[in-house]
């Protein structure tokens, strides 16, 4: 059974990401009172990327053609670490939160290098941009699981989601104040306003995009559903782990049907909300960010404290 | 609050499929685009516009086209940064020298398969600057150019009726100029 | 078993001596290092062998002097860290084989061998050291050799310098040190450790309070705590880059043994506060190395902040093991040394790789400023890998060593924040936002520094020039970035090891640990966390794998052509338009200006003095304040100047003045003499 959902996080969720970029991109055109592409549209960009040919600078080494199979590949196995259906999830080898953030920091460190490497003025301002952010987020991202690991006893995200959903009602409120804090470290590590503006053409702005300017054809391909493979992990987690009610304990496929239902419409909530707060607000002064930042990290610090009095 | 209540309330002014399809000033100029482009086009393209000393009349016609009224991002058409990521240049301006370099680069530095699209009059052979000593006289005396949208500048409306032309007769096998 | 000890010292007392009589034969130099070899080698197997038996040794010689016993005490412990000297020092000599070949026109490679190989005994011998006044006698000589190997460029002013600067540092910890052990004998009556050991708990409250902070001073300042530190940075950028990785992840390692050794072993029951004060070291000298590690660039300088900030994760492990071992919570104590132990081990062979790395690109270019490298990746392609592989360990990514190390010393931190006390828990909660934003910029720093050195194109003249360093360097760095990947993989076997170690101390002989490793995978508390190291390790490496295949089965058929870079169809891209490393770390700077107070002072020089309208050359300079060096050394450095012009007025030169200066002090004398 445990196969089943390892088999069904690996190939379902990667199938699923740009259906969720698709939706966050839809809503903001709504927003902006246009009707905007599709919500398949990144699905078709794909597919076109897929087989176009690709041209790389001379000075480009190993590691640029390295980097989008890599972080590809870390994007498909970052999932098999959070609670998508329930406990019946083995607890497996990916568990423990520490990990998958230190994966997910392997993934920006990568990146980063490879916006580096082709020595072009544009690639090396993202990457300082990038790992200035990271280094910064990473201790938001932390101190948000902190709260629930302490109360739930063990830092296995599968095991905390499910022991959480048991608290009663009362003890849940300092958890929302850790969601706060995970969210601003979601938009931070997703490159969403007011952190990045993905879709911007002006290099000056970009933090993501400039990285990635030198890459074409199935690289490219490859760094986008990369991204978007860990944009919906970071909605599944958030979903399923500060809001676990609902997932499933038991072991028989019949009981898996409404968690799964439960999952989507909160996944579906979640996005959509991104993507509103994304249209309300602008994209903030690089200087300003680690004062955002820091303030998602202090409302950590303060559900912590809330928890463990 | 009243931003939100607002979203709902007011009427969409988008320009519907049908007008845009009415107008087209598209002019084939050269073949050499392989079969399975439209199907692989037909989805999604990208855009990158090149400006080689332009009025910025016709920029400004382009950059209309993401607005809500003609929101070109609907038919899977969006504009890039980098030519890199880009599968079609729309070139504007008449070529000026200190521009002419810049324009080969450009497009030798965007993956095959890819579409050239003069727009504009002065991008096709010159326009009002034909004959200066500063200029090349049009784009194809520099890259291989397939399609030409003629006008000064065309409307927007022009470019985007002109656009999903293209993007219908991508390999139409009917080979002769239509005026 | 002892005997393979005493060989190992034996080769390389006879390697020091060969040294110095092939002097000027630079075709012999190379005898010596073998000898190195040889011995750390020998002290290798004798170390596994230790910890395999988990024997103790204790020889005791004595000497015509009274209470100086040459007296050798090998526990599993010192057996540990006798294992991290030699597993650095094998492949540092190898290396140096080739490295010093550089040297060889200038200076005397003779006197260099003898002072490298007594440096390795000295190491060797205070592991094992049990007598307070042997040890100080080793401990000297450890800091002597090691300060001629750091000046051993002695044409060069700056290296003097740092020599000068490393000199005065260590013999002010030694004095504090000395300082510990005198009153130790004056309350124990002996300068043995087991003596010490068996009457420590008769010292009255006020004796112990000076002993410890004299002691996490004195050995503090070896290891490179915050604020002792300022002598790391230019010692271990001044040496030779293999004596570099030697000190770096070695010598510093004997300050953090003897802290160990000292409140867990000799002088145990340590109270609480002197938890609270290694952890609070610990967290601020992580984050404060990392950030000077951020404006460096130097690339010798880089990795000695960098050390600094792995000495606090060090301490961040042995101080969350105090507070445990204060709050009767054994088990989470040896969880907490594990973590600190684990990360010793793998900052040594991970720093050694980054010095080593460091050094085979200075030979190379010739200069250590990163912002003139470039574009080595293609000029230098295994010297590339090796030093990835450690910028990787070093910032704690998975599947490396460094990984595993800092998710134990999270567990510890996270256990702590668990417990019940709000003081115990704001100092954990501390710890560990310290540890998690540590691990971030470290991450950040080396971004910087492996991308600016070895990706894009090359910065000068000299960087284009380079060429891949000969096979012996390359062997000596393989291995360590080698056994970087198997101590992550293997890290459950390791670990194993280590906490029998633990057990070992006197202070858990009947405990059990929170950690336990169960098959391949790691345990904290059966249920609180997992890590299984190897199953992640293949599984990344599977998916990598995957992905390639997959893509390459969608689109082969798409053909990758090859460019220039875009550049924006601007023509001439030079080297001045890639980033620069002090653009890259600006903004970093610039968010922690209340730390750095960056200031930018901006000079031009115009071609007529007068008329100020055409300028020659403007010139900008970008300066960071050091704040130890502004708050603490140089309000003391001026308070001791003012204090010694006031006393110099006694000395005024006159002739009358200094006879009523006997007068009085004459008069004082009988009258104390009579009451």
């Amino acid at each position: 059974m445990s196969i089943f959902i390892i088999i069904l996080k690996l190939i379902l969720l990667p199938t699923l990401s740009p259906l969720c970029v698709g939706i966050v991109r839809k809503v903001k055109a709504y927003m902006q009172n246009r009707r905007g592409a599709g919500i398949f549209q990144p699905y078709y960009d794909l597919w076109k990327l897929f087989h176009k040919d690709e041209v790389i600078a001379r000075d480009a080494s190993w590691i640029f053609y390295l980097t989008p199979f890599l972080l590809f590949g870390l994007s498909i196995l970052l999932p098999l670490g959070i609670p998508l259906l329930g406990s019946i999830e083995s607890l497996s080898f990916f568990g423990d939160f520490i990990i998958t953030i230190y994966l997910l920091a392997t993934m920006t460190f990568f990146i980063a290098l490879s916006g580096l490497d082709v020595g072009s003025a544009f690639g090396g301002f993202g990457s300082s941009r990038e790992m200035t952010i990271a280094a910064l987020t990473e201790g938001t991202l932390l101190f948000s699981f902190l709260p629930i690991a302490l109360v739930t006893h063990t830092t296995n995200v599968i095991l905390m989601a499910t022991t959480a959903s048991g608290l009663p009602f009362f003890n849940y409120l300092p958890f929302v104040i850790a969601f706060m804090g995970f969210f601003i470290a979601l938009m931070a590590e997703t490159g969403r306003i007011p952190f990045d503006n993905p879709s911007t053409h002006l290099e000056l702005t970009m933090i993501h995009e400039a990285m990635i300017l030198e890459y074409s054809g199935k690289r490219l391909a490859l760094i986008e559903w990369a991204n978007a493979n860990k944009f919906i992990f970071f909605i599944i987690l958030g979903v399923n782990l500060f809001f676990p009610w609902g997932l499933s304990t038991t072991a028989n496929l019949s009981s898996l049907l409404f968690p799964f239902i439960l999952v989507i419409v909160k996944a579906t909530t979640l996005i959509v909300g991104v993507a509103i707060l994304e249209s309300s607000m602008a994209k903030l002064r690089l200087f300003r960010l680690p004062d955002l930042l820091l303030t998602g990290f202090i409302f950590c610090v303060i559900s912590l404290i809330t928890v463990t009095i | 609050m009243s931003l939100y209540s607002k979203i709902l309330s007011v009427p969409l002014t988008l320009v519907p499929r049908k007008i845009i399809n009415q107008q087209n000033d598209v002019t084939i100029v050269q073949k050499g685009i392989e079969k399975k482009i439209k199907k692989l086009f037909g989805g999604s393209l990208a855009i990158r516009e090149v400006d080689t000393g332009s009025t910025n009349a016709c920029e400004q016609e382009l950059m209309a086209l993401t607005n809500t009224y003609y929101d070109i991002e609907r038919f899977g058409i969006h504009f890039v940064a980098s030519p890199r990521h880009a599968d079609m240049l729309m070139v504007t301006g008449p070529v000026s020298r200190n521009m002419a370099e810049a324009l080969k680069k450009t497009y030798e530095a965007t993956p095959d398969p890819k579409i050239v699209v003069a727009v504009g009059d002065d991008a096709i052979d010159g326009g009002i600057f034909k004959g200066s000593y500063a200029v090349l006289d049009g784009v194809h005396n520099v890259i291989p150019v397939n399609f030409q949208i003629p006008g000064d500048p065309p409307s927007a409306m022009t470019i985007l009726s002109s656009l999903l032309y293209i993007l219908n007769i991508i390999d139409d096998k009917s080979d002769q100029k239509k005026q | 078993m002892q005997n393979l000890f005493f060989t190992s010292l034996l080769v390389l007392t006879g390697g020091s001596i060969i040294s110095l009589i092939v002097q000027r034969d630079t075709k012999l130099s190379y005898v010596s290092s073998v000898f190195s070899m040889f011995g750390s080698l020998l002290a290798l197997i004798f170390s596994i062998g230790a910890l395999i038996t988990q024997s103790t040794l204790t020889t005791t010689l004595p000497t015509s002097f009274p209470m100086f016993n040459i007296s050798l005490h090998i526990d599993p412990l010192a057996a540990f860290f006798i294992l991290i000297v030699s597993l650095i020092a094998l492949p540092a000599s190898l290396y140096g084989i080739g490295y010093m070949k550089q040297y060889a026109k200038e200076y005397n490679l003779g006197v260099f061998g003898f002072f490298y190989n007594i440096f390795l005994i000295s190491l060797l011998l205070v592991i094992t050291a049990h007598n307070a006044l042997y040890f100080l006698f080793v401990w000297e000589i450890m800091s002597l050799s090691s300060l001629f190997l750091v000046i051993f460029e002695n044409k060069k002013l700056q290296i003097i310098k740092s020599g000068f600067i490393y000199f005065i540092m260590t013999h002010a910890a030694t004095a504090f040190i000395l300082l510990s052990f005198l009153l130790l004998f004056q309350f124990t009556g002996s300068f043995d450790f087991e003596t010490i050991k068996q009457h420590f708990a008769s010292i009255p409250f006020v004796i112990q309070t000076i002993i410890f902070l004299c002691m996490i001073i004195g050995f503090g300042t070896k290891a490179g705590i915050v604020p002792f530190h300022i002598w790391l940075p230019w010692a271990h950028s001044a040496a030779p880059s293999h004596v570099s990785s030697l000190m770096s992840g070695v010598m510093i390692k004997i300050g953090i043994f003897m802290l160990f050794k000292m409140f867990l072993d000799i002088l145990p029951q340590t109270p609480l506060w002197l938890g609270y004060v290694v952890l609070i070291i610990g967290a601020v000298s992580s984050i404060l190395g990392v950030l000077y590690a951020l404006s460096e660039h130097d690339i010798k300088r880089l990795p000695a902040y960098h050390s600094i900030e792995n000495i606090g994760i060090i301490l961040l492990g042995l101080g969350s093991g105090l507070i445990f071992i204060a709050l009767k919570q054994p088990s989470l104590a040896m969880l907490a040394i594990t973590a600190g132990l684990f990360h010793t081990l793998n900052h040594a062979v991970f720093k050694s790789l980054l010095f080593l790395g460091a050094g085979s690109v200075i030979s190379q270019t010739h200069t250590r400023n990163i912002e003139e490298y470039g574009g080595l990746i293609k000029l230098m392609p295994y010297t590339a890998i090796f030093f990835l592989v450690g910028a990787v360990a070093i910032s704690g990514l998975p599947p490396f060593n460094g990984f595993v190390s800092e998710w134990l010393t999270f567990q510890s931190l996270f256990s702590g924040i668990a417990t019940s006390s709000i003081l115990i828990k704001s100092i954990f909660i501390f710890g560990a936002a310290c540890l998690t934003f540590t691990g971030g910029l470290a991450a950040a720093c080396f971004v910087k520094a492996f991308g600016i050195t070895f990706l894009a194109r090359s910065r000068s003249i000299e960087s284009e020039k380079a060429t891949e360093v000969s096979p012996l360097l390359l062997i000596s760095m393989g291995t360590l970035a080698v056994l970087c990947l198997t101590l992550g993989v293997f890290s459950f076997f390791v670990i194993t090891n280590i906490q029998l170690i633990v057990k070992n101390l006197s202070l858990f002989s009947s405990k059990t640990s929170s950690l336990s490793s169960t098959g391949i995978s790691l345990q904290v508390n059966q249920n609180v966390a997992h890590l299984n190291m190897p199953v992640i390790f293949l599984v990344m490496a599977v998916f990598i794998a995957l992905s390639f295949g997959l893509v390459y089965i969608v689109s082969r058929k798409q053909k990758v052509v090859l460019r220039t870079v875009w550049d924006c169809g601007f023509n001439a891209l030079s080297p001045k338009m890639e980033i620069t490393a002090t653009g890259f770390s600006r903004t970093l700077i610039l968010i922690f200006r209340g730390i750095f107070q960056p200031s930018k002072q901006h000079e031009i020089e115009y071609v007529d003095a007068d008329i100020r309208y055409f300028s020659k050359s403007k010139t900008v300079t970008l300066g960071i304040v050091n704040i130890y060096e502004a708050y603490l050394y140089y309000p003391l450095h001026n308070g001791l100047s003012i204090i010694s012009k006031q006393i110099r007025k006694i000395q005024s030169g006159n002739v009358n003045q200094y006879l009523l200066y006997i007068f009085i002090l004459l008069l004082g004398l009988l009258i104390f003499a009579r009451y």
